[in-house]
């Protein structure tokens, strides 16, 4: 599998650690109403889709940056890569 | 002898003697082991798996099933090599394999007469009573039986390489479509790589008698390789074979180095496994022919009619004088046309057509179907039926079967892609749904004239350079035969005295497949897993269509509906040798040695594999002739004056920014944004489920400068984690991470005498006095007269004790000087087995403790995590089960008696019943105390933090071993901490 | 049909002639007590356990496509029982139990074969680990024994202790581990639960849930729907996919599993052997060819297929522990989907609707599994109370923090 790197070009995917749904960005707050719940959710259940899924991916072998990359788990196509720290960031200005 | 005296693709001027099954053979240069032994007159050249039947080779390329053959001698013998792809050498040395004991006379080939009770899944109805001879009788029979060749028994002893290509174009299969494609490209400028299995390029044109333009078809094929050769952006691989289709146009390959060498070569490696990044691949694989299933068309002499017409025109042998044919279609009548042609005499054309053509003076027999044959250890004769139902034997010795050909097509379906049926010319052809970017044309997609390889192969690589932005003028296209395939399907002759063979290996029958289809398994995946259909060396490539046909005769449904046939990598097997390249023994992974490695090598120390590390496992003095001797004393002169000891392998990670004190308080579960500058402090790390994840330092060397440790294990895991913490969680804070573990050699010296001696090494205007450096205090520095360093005020052991950390480069050094200026303090290097006996007597945890299960409040350390704050890993670390008052909780075991604790033992109130019910904890780590002079333990009980004082067994079984012990406090020295703030 | 050695005889002389379908081809009726979704080991044996341990009739096994192509008939056929935590070790003591019994359960041989299983360890480290497991293995009564790096030689003299990365320091040790053939196993329950009257139901995908007022009422399906009392389901690969069917979200991700098998050979490896500086397990079927694998890929995928940095790093660990194998061919790598569950345990649980009952997150551990999942899914479907061997398994485990995680990876799938 390779990776488009936004800054670096075409990677192999051997120079990346994957760690999961891109959903683990959206940290709940821990003060917040049912964070227990919240936490729960966010540390256990998975959409696990069969598709476009978001994930994370850790450049462990690269520049150590941690990709947003948006793959068909049915084909391994990947569709869109983005830096994380991105869309961490557009998460907190939505936010 | 078999050999024409003239032709053919061997160099007669360079004979090579050869061995099979001891007796002495000779061929030529460009022979391969199959068809020089043919050429000797050799036929039998295996047994089959089950029912140990004689076979000869049937084919003339890789996809053979029958002559499989152990090449070579001792470790470097190798079983299950195909005959047909061997390169003959001088002084190859070839044996049968699956007999007993000859080939010739095989005793196991009993099971042949046995076959009617040895049918398809026949062992899943027996071998049941009693249970317990499965395991001592009837299954140790059945696996000496089955089986077919044998490994080495030693290390494979040659090397083995890996490469990554590049390319924009991979053309897989330098037949003439792949000619054609690699020229076209070639041309264009496109970076091309050729790769071909043989080690001839040509492909079919190798094997054939055809024109192409006005030339023969060999003079195209040799002019269009000399201008390939000329072209630097074409690479030409040949004995590569390209084994999968990966993702994103990824293809591995194997070329085979040095194989058809006699012995291996000085500089290059046996085989290289290649991994190919290419933006367009094209598949010019070919075509196979299949068989024709009739009764006993397994002897022996019985071949594939193109691989019959292979070895008549590429290697000038008739694997008999006399031959017939058995086809269904126009191809078969070429073998026919050629084998005369080279002299043969041949005796009968079989065609199953009542129409078939007549190319030549031949005795055709329309409408005719080969019913049996007969030669026990080679084929005598065959007997025809004739449409009239009237038979006639034919004697011969060698007969060419034409069912027709199969494309080529597993690389297409490495990705889940599935074939389609075309009926007109009756076979599987690739699907739709290709590998992302592969492209595929000739015969393996189902084009079988020459001419239409060649324009199908220019065609799509004038496409696939069309999507890479690449002009290409495309060749002009030499005039070659165009002939349609006219032919009839037709797979097996039906009932018979004989049985009829599909899977020529594996032994499975057309009777087998009805026995399937009566027992249920009539999916194709129950079919092939209940008879072993395909499950071959060969992956069924002779046998899986016309397994297809016989079920879907049987089923009454279409083939297609039947079922596909389909394919998973590799096309070809592939050594693990290879697929593992220079990753084995000593390399196998890297090896990190410290900074000081060097020092303590020559101190004669005893190294132990920590992880990727090498670390000083301890000092052996002379007279030293047990590991404790040297520990004991180690750890005794840390007690008593001071030791030093290489820890440059504990992670560090630099931690800068205004923003770096309110992530570091985050990141670990403990306070962190109140630290003073010039102080350290122990830090937790959580898992955001609330797991201890790591621990170590955090030292604030300056407002806004951080260095933290973490243990050695999960230095890379917490570093992976820190930057996640850091991009994906709290982007907007002003901080960088920088890994520097290999950047500072880091010791530590511990003892009462430790400030005495580093007094003696820091330069004067630093005061480290215990006033003005304290415990747990840190500060950059400078040691030896200028030299930066960075000296923390920690301990591991419990003692007085630094961590010194110098420039990587200074850590052999550093050690030495240490060691220079205390002679008086006695220094003594200490390595990780009584770094190890320091801590477990203070009570400090490492990963035996930390192993990913633990919680704070199973350590005793559940104030540490901050309610106050946030921080990762808070907020589940106060689940019930994580911080429940009756839970397990870190304990110290002291030994009664003289017995010796052992680490992995369970704990158990004395007198308990040994069961899981009374299994109250267990040991984590354990050592010989020599400070307390008894063996004493770590462990986890449960109430633990309540139970100080209580007898325990701490259980062994495993060992036989079961100890009393006392449970103690985890901290079996100095619990107030006195002598580290002294 | 009864099958022996006596009736293989008998049949030969008359042409066999005589044998009839292993299971029936059952078209769906409209309504059953249970219908258990999935016709692979765990389905099927499910139906087996329910029938015959508790008596249980109209049961139908729904299968998309044909039974045993999941799981059950993608594994490397390793059976053991030599779990470290309670809440595994029990329930998978209890499956070896099973095991063997299971051909004269069953009257089919699935050549459960119990030629050992020995864990390599490297390190100090790794044998305070092996030992505090070995313990409880035989605290559980599944036996075991700590070999030291002599005794490790005098079963495996092959391996590699001379010029290792990672010297062989001693191995774990359970003698009744081994293998067991996948494909047998399938249809071998398939075959018993049919004989009393399952209906398997083949080329039948299960597309959606009838429920009402949080009651299930049956599954439509691609041949019609089909009213049910009772719903297991067990698809194990599929699990997200199909409980999203009735609103649910798991703590699974999918993952690629490869499998590696070579061309066969003559007998060379006596039993299971798993390599302790790398994850790598080999073993040699009884058709003589090595079969061995490591680590899953470690993305997300339902593409039932790998890519060759796993290749690679399992041939390297299958070379670094036994070089003699160089020359042995691989023949075929495939890859199956694994649930994965958040810790590395299954679950075998009720849902919040009633009469719905899930089993799945299976991660590696399937295949040994198959005949206690079995038992207990079918205890549960029967009692609606979970299996005393199997009441740690439950999808809550996580609020209250009682997570099982033998291997101490924390809740990330891809390190379980």
């Amino acid at each position: 599998m390779l990776i488009p790197h936004p800054l670096l070009g075409l990677r192999d995917a051997a120079e990346f650690t994957y760690l999961g749904d891109a959903a683990l960005i959206e940290r709940p707050d821990w003060q917040g109403e049912g964070a227990d719940e919240a936490f729960h959710d966010y540390v256990y259940l998975r959409d696990n889709p069969a598709g476009a899924h978001r994930e994370l991916w850790f450049h462990e072998h690269g520049d150590r940056s941690w990709l947003v990359v948006t793959r068909d788990t049915r084909t391994h196509e990947i569709l869109k890569v983005e830096l994380a720290s991105d869309v961490a960031f557009r998460r907190e200005a939505g936010a | 002898m078999n050999r024409r005296g003239q032709g053919g693709r061997i160099n007669r001027g360079q004979p090579l003697r050869f061995t099979f099954d001891g007796r002495s053979y000779q061929g030529y240069d460009g022979d391969t082991l199959a068809s020089a032994l043919l050429a000797n007159g050799v036929r039998l050249m295996g047994r089959s798996f089950k029912y140990h039947r004689p076979r000869g080779v049937i084919t003339a390329g890789s996809e053979e099933p029958n002559a499989l053959v152990e090449l070579r001698r001792g470790a470097r013998r190798e079983p299950n090599t195909r005959a047909t792809q061997v390169e003959l050498f001088d002084g190859l040395e070839a044996r049968s394999q699956n007999r007993f004991p000859s080939l010739a006379f095989d005793a196991l080939g009993v099971n042949d007469r046995l076959s009617s009770v040895l049918g398809a899944g026949f062992y899943y109805k027996t071998f049941m009573w009693p249970a317990a001879f499965w395991e001592t009788v009837y299954e140790p029979l059945i696996r000496r039986a089955a089986g077919l060749g044998r490994l080495a028994e030693a290390p494979d002893p040659d090397c083995y390489d890996k490469g990554t290509l590049f390319c924009d174009l991979l053309v897989i299969g330098a037949g003439p479509a792949g000619l054609a494609a690699a020229l076209t490209a070639g041309r264009a400028g496109a970076r091309v790589i050729l790769a071909d299995e043989d080690f001839e390029m040509g492909g079919r044109l190798l094997a054939e008698r055809l024109s192409l333009g006005d030339a023969r078809a060999e003079e195209w094929r040799a002019a269009t390789l000399e201008e390939l050769r000329g072209l630097t952006n074409v690479r030409l691989k040949t004995r590569t074979t390209v084994v999968g289709a990966y993702d994103n146009g990824v293809y591995g390959a194997l070329e085979r180095v040095t194989d058809h060498l006699a012995a291996p070569h000085p500089d290059l490696p046996r085989q290289i496994f290649w991994k190919i990044r290419s933006k367009r691949a094209l598949v010019c694989t070919g075509a196979t022919e299949r068989p024709i299933a009739f009764g006993n068309n397994d002897r022996p002499g019985v071949m594939l009619a193109g691989a019959l017409r292979a070895y008549a025109n590429r290697w000038a042998v008739a694997a008999d004088r006399t031959v017939a044919v058995f086809t269904n279609n126009d191809d078969g009548h070429r073998t026919a046309m050629d084998l005369m042609g080279q002299g043969a005499d041949v005796g009968a054309v079989v065609d199953v057509r009542e129409d078939a053509p007549r190319l030549g003076d031949y005795p055709l027999f329309a409408g005719a179907q080969v019913v049996d044959t007969a030669g026990r250890l080679g084929l005598k004769s065959i007997t025809l039926r004739r449409a009239d139902g009237s038979t006639e034997v034919v004697p011969c010795g060698a007969l060419g079967v034409a069912g027709g050909w199969n494309p080529a097509l597993a690389l297409t379906c490495h990705q889940g892609g599935r074939p389609v049926w075309r009926p007109e010319i009756a076979t599987f052809v690739p699907g739709e749904t290709l590998p992302e970017r592969q492209l595929v044309a000739g015969a393996a997609a189902g084009v079988f004239s020459t001419h239409g390889a060649v324009s199908t192969g220019v065609a799509a690589t004038v496409a696939a350079l069309d999507g890479l932005g690449i002009r290409t003028t495309p060749p002009d296209l030499p005039r070659a035969e165009d002939a349609p395939v006219n032919i009839r399907p037709f797979w097996h002759t039906g009932e018979g005295r004989g049985r009829s063979w599909l899977d020529l290996q594996n032994d499975v029958t057309v009777k087998d497949v009805a026995l399937a289809h009566q027992e249920g398994f009539r999916s194709v995946e129950h079919l092939k897993r209940y008879t072993t259909l395909g499950m071959a060396t060969d992956q069924g490539k002779l046998a899986n269509l016309g397994a297809l046909a016989v079920m879907a005769e049987l089923t009454g449904k279409s083939i297609p509906e039947t079922g596909t046939t389909t394919f998973r990598p590799p096309y070809t097997p592939v050594p693990i040798a290879a697929l593992a390249g220079r990753s084995r023994g000593r390399e196998f992974r890297p090896t990190r040695l410290t900074p000081g490695h060097d020092w303590a090598e020559a101190q004669g120390a005893v190294f132990v594999e920590a992880g990727p590390w090498l670390r000083a496992q301890y000092f052996p003095r002379e007279g030293e002739t047990h590991w404790r001797q040297s520990v004991d004393r180690e750890a005794l002169a840390v007690r008593s004056s001071v030791g030093i000891c290489d820890v440059s392998t504990l992670g560090k990670v630099d931690v800068q920014g205004r923003g770096a004190a309110e992530y570091l308080d985050l990141l670990y579960a403990n306070g962190m944004e109140r630290l003073p500058v010039g102080k350290c402090r122990y830090g937790l790390m959580l898992r955001e489920d609330g797991i201890v994840l790591d621990d170590g330092t955090v030292a604030r060397l300056a407002e806004a400068h951080f260095v933290v440790t973490t243990t050695t294990a999960n230095a890379a895991c917490v570093y992976r984690h820190m930057e996640f913490v850091r991009q994906c969680l709290r982007p907007d804070l002003d901080v960088q991470l920088m890994p520097v573990t290999d950047a500072w050699a880091q010791v530590a010296v511990a003892g009462p005498n430790a400030r005495k001696l580093l007094q003696r090494i820091v330069d004067p205007v630093f005061d480290i006095s215990n006033d003005a450096f304290p415990f747990m205090a840190c500060a950059a520095i400078r040691v030896c007269g200028g030299t930066p360093a960075r000296l923390f005020r920690i301990s591991f052991s419990g003692e007085l004790a630094y961590e010194i950390a110098v420039p990587a480069c200074y850590g052999n050094s550093l050690m030495q000087v240490l060691m220079d200026v205390g002679t008086d303090y006695e220094v003594t290097p200490y390595g990780t087995e009584a770094l190890g006996v320091l801590r477990i007597e203070k009570g400090h945890a490492t990963a035996s403790e930390l192993n990913g299960q633990t919680s704070a409040t199973h350590l005793g350390m559940a104030r540490m995590v901050s309610a106050n704050k946030d921080c990762i890993g808070g907020v589940l670390s106060r689940r019930p089960a994580l911080s429940e008052k009756g839970g397990f909780r870190l304990i110290g075991l002291e030994a009664i008696g003289t017995a010796e604790l052992a680490a992995g033992s369970h704990l158990f109130e004395d007198g308990a019943e040994k069961t899981p019910a009374h299994d109250e904890g267990w040991t984590t780590s354990a050592c010989y105390s020599p400070h307390l002079g008894k063996s004493i333990a770590l462990g986890f009980f449960e109430r633990g933090d309540v139970r100080w004082g209580e007898v325990v067994e701490v259980a062994n079984p495993i060992e036989g071993a079961s100890v009393r012990a006392r449970v103690v406090s985890p901290h079996f020295i100095d619990p107030k901490g006195e002598r580290l703030r002294g | 049909m009864r099958y022996s050695g006596l009736r293989l005889i008998k049949e030969a002389l008359t042409g066999n002639k005589g044998w009839v379908p292993a299971w029936r081809d059952a078209a769906p009726q409209q309504s059953y007590d249970f219908v258990i979704v999935g016709g692979g080991g765990h389905g099927l044996a499910t139906a087996h356990y329910l029938a015959k341990v508790y008596g249980r009739s109209r049961i139908a096994v729904l299968e998309k496509g044909y039974i045993g192509g999941g799981n059950v008939g993608r594994n490397t056929t390793i059976i053991r029982s030599n779990y470290l935590l309670p809440g595994n070790e029990r329930f998978y003591e209890f499956s070896m139990k099973l095991w063997e019994g299971l051909e004269q359960d069953l009257n089919y041989n699935a050549m459960v074969s119990q030629r050992g299983i020995m864990n390599l360890f490297h390190s100090d480290g790794q044998r305070d680990a092996y030992r505090r497991r070995g313990n409880s293995m035989i605290l559980h009564g599944a036996g075991a024994e700590l070999l030291d790096r002599d005794a490790v030689r005098r079963e495996a003299p092959f391996l590699d202790f001379d010029n290792a990365r990672f010297p062989i320091k001693g191995a774990l040790m359970q003698r009744r581990g081994g293998t067991a053939r996948h494909d047998a196993v399938a249809w071998g329950y398939a075959r018993a639960a049919d004989s009393r009257g399952v209906d398997i139901i083949q080329n039948c995908e299960v597309t959606g849930f009838r429920i009402e007022q949080g009651v299930i009422r049956g599954v439509e399906t691609t041949r019609g729907y089909i009213g049910a009392q009772t719903v297991g389901v067990a698809v194990a690969g599929a699990s997200s996919k199909v409980m999203a069917a009735a609103g649910m979200r798991l703590p699974i991700e999918s993952h690629v599993l490869q499998a590696f098998v070579t061309e066969g050979l003559k007998p060379v490896l006596p039993g299971v052997i798993t390599f302790g500086a790398q994850h790598f397990y080999i073993s040699q079927s009884d058709k003589g060819g090595l079969v061995f694998g490591g680590d899953i890929d470690g993305y997300n995928s339902y593409a039932a297929r790998g890519n060759l940095p796993v290749i690679e790093t399992v041939c390297e660990g299958g070379m670094a522990m036994l070089p003699m194998i160089g020359r042995a061919r691989v023949l075929r790598i495939w890859g199956g989907i694994m649930d994965i569950s958040m810790d590395g345990p299954p679950f075998i649980d009720r849902t919040h609707i009633d009469g719905l009952y899930f089993n799945g997150g299976w991660c590696y551990g399937g295949f040994k599994a198959t005949p206690a999942s079995g038992y207990a899914f079918a205890h549960l479907l029967a009692t609606g109370q979970p299996h005393e061997t199997a009441t740690a398994f439950r999808l809550d485990r996580f609020r209250t923090g009682q997570a099982i995680d033998e291997a101490g990876a924390g809740p990330q799938p891809n390190l379980q």
